[in-house]
């Protein structure tokens, strides 16, 4: 009875769901490996900065906060000057940093990893106060030779490791600190 | 425990504007507007289409000359205190404005709001005002905003905050210095902007406040359209009957 397994279109069967599965791949392996690249610009830091080999001194010499607890921003060329006045080393990054910036008197144009929306409220303060750890929230530097790339969502201008507002709330939560609104939008 | 099941707190910021002390200079409309990064256009005749934080109203007592008499009234957020919620969080179906039960003050967060508009309709003192417009400033006025506070978009509702941008820098400096959150104070820009000292604000449960102190002046303290039990936490003061007794007449 081999005429009764025919489609409606009078061709043989067992074809079509390859095509199926053949699209439905692609279309799965787009969504989940391609668009995600599209999606993201790549920004390189314009200077390398290897923490691992800068463990001599503390945190606080370069990334440092005021009194009212709110943060310096990145680190000022000023900082780097203290010791790189004239090359300590022979690596290609260092002579970038005193070729282009030290030399020239310009501030490096750091980008931000941790940027946020203009929405969002945030101090340092309160979670200097209540010792919460850099790393709960940053990444662990003490051993990175390379800064990784910033990967900088085209249409909302978010980072890829931008912390999300879930995030806050958890922390929040199990800390019993407030999750009303105002404690972190503006 | 209010309704909504969050637990309140010591803490409810209220003000007390002295209608006997304010002279309609409008000095308290114009710092709001400076320090909460409010847009405007060049002909702000329409108001049913600007928008203001702070606004004054003109009282008058409908008498002929010399009977006639006139005062000022401006008017914040109300913040109101009722324990279903403040009317304008009742209706707003995003849970875009909530009241902070921590703080009593009721917050708006602009990019969760959809531009419905239920809370303009739902609040009887026209506290809140719609976005018809990119918000758009005069060169070089962009670049005097208000970094700590953030600029709205088109299509959602703002309204008064009690600078609550104000409120977050205090307790940041109150966590490293040890204070108890429930001691901070601060003050917001129409206040701080006042030149005859007619607002006050403070913290309305803490009976040494002297906002709470004011509140409870039983000659002259009396609330707009107490009638409708919003319970705002904003109190007025005035020593004339004419003017508490236009209190419960509608905006």
């Amino acid at each position: 009875m081999k005429e009764e397994r025919k489609d409606v279109s009078g061709r043989a069967g067992g074809i079509g769901p390859v095509f199926f599965i053949v699209g439905f791949l692609a279309a799965l392996g787009f969504g989940w490996f391609v668009f995600p690249d599209l999606l993201y610009s790549e920004k390189t830091q314009p200077v390398n900065f290897p923490h691992a080999k800068h463990q001599d001194g503390s945190c606080e010499d370069c990334h440092s906060f005021r009194k009212d607890g709110s943060y310096t921003g990145a680190p000022k060329m000023a900082s780097c000057k203290e010791c790189h006045e004239d090359p300590v080393g022979d690596s290609k990054d260092e002579k970038v940093l005193v070729e282009e910036y030290i030399q020239k008197d310009k501030e490096i144009p750091w980008q931000t990893y941790a940027w946020q929306p203009d929405n969002v409220y945030f101090s340092h303060a309160p979670h200097l106060a209540r010792d919460v750890e850099c790393t709960r929230c940053h990444r662990d530097v003490t051993k990175e030779d390379n800064l990784p790339v910033v990967k900088v969502n085209r249409l909302t201008g978010y980072r890829s490791g931008t912390m999300s507002m879930v995030e806050c709330e958890k922390c929040h939560v199990q800390n019993g600190a407030s999750n009303a609104c105002a404690a972190c939008h503006k | 425990m209010s309704e909504n099941g969050h637990a309140k707190s010591g803490v409810r910021y209220g003000m007390v504007i002295d209608l006997d002390k304010c002279t309609g200079c409008m000095a308290c409309s114009v710092a709001c507007q400076q320090e909460n990064n409010v847009s405007f256009r060049p002909d702000e005749s329409n108001k049913l289409r600007s928008i203001t934080w702070m606004e004054i109203y003109q009282l008058e007592n409908g008498e002929a000359f010399p009977e006639y008499r006139h005062a000022y009234l401006p008017k914040p957020c109300m913040h109101c205190d009722a324990e279903h919620g403040a009317p304008c969080t009742f209706v707003c179906p995003v849970n875009a404005t909530k009241r902070d039960e921590e703080t009593g003050i009721v917050g708006h967060v602009y990019p969760r709001c959809i531009g419905c508009r239920y809370c303009i309709v739902a609040c009887p003192y026209h506290a809140r005002d719609f976005n018809w417009w990119d918000p758009t400033w005069p060169n070089p006025m962009e670049a005097s905003l208000n970094p700590k506070v953030s600029v709205r978009m088109r299509g959602v509702v703002e309204k008064c905050t009690f600078c609550s941008h104000r409120l977050n820098d205090a307790r940041a400096k109150a966590f490293l210095d040890k204070t108890p959150l429930n001691e901070v104070v601060y003050t917001p820009a129409c206040a701080e902007a006042c030149p005859t000292k007619a607002i006050t604000f403070g913290n309305l449960l803490d009976p040494g406040s002297e906002a709470a102190k004011l509140s409870k002046d039983r000659e002259r303290a009396f609330r707009i359209l107490e009638k409708l039990h919003t319970e705002p936490k904003v109190t007025y003061l005035s020593s004339h009957k004419w003017v508490r007794d236009l209190a419960d007449k509608s905006l």
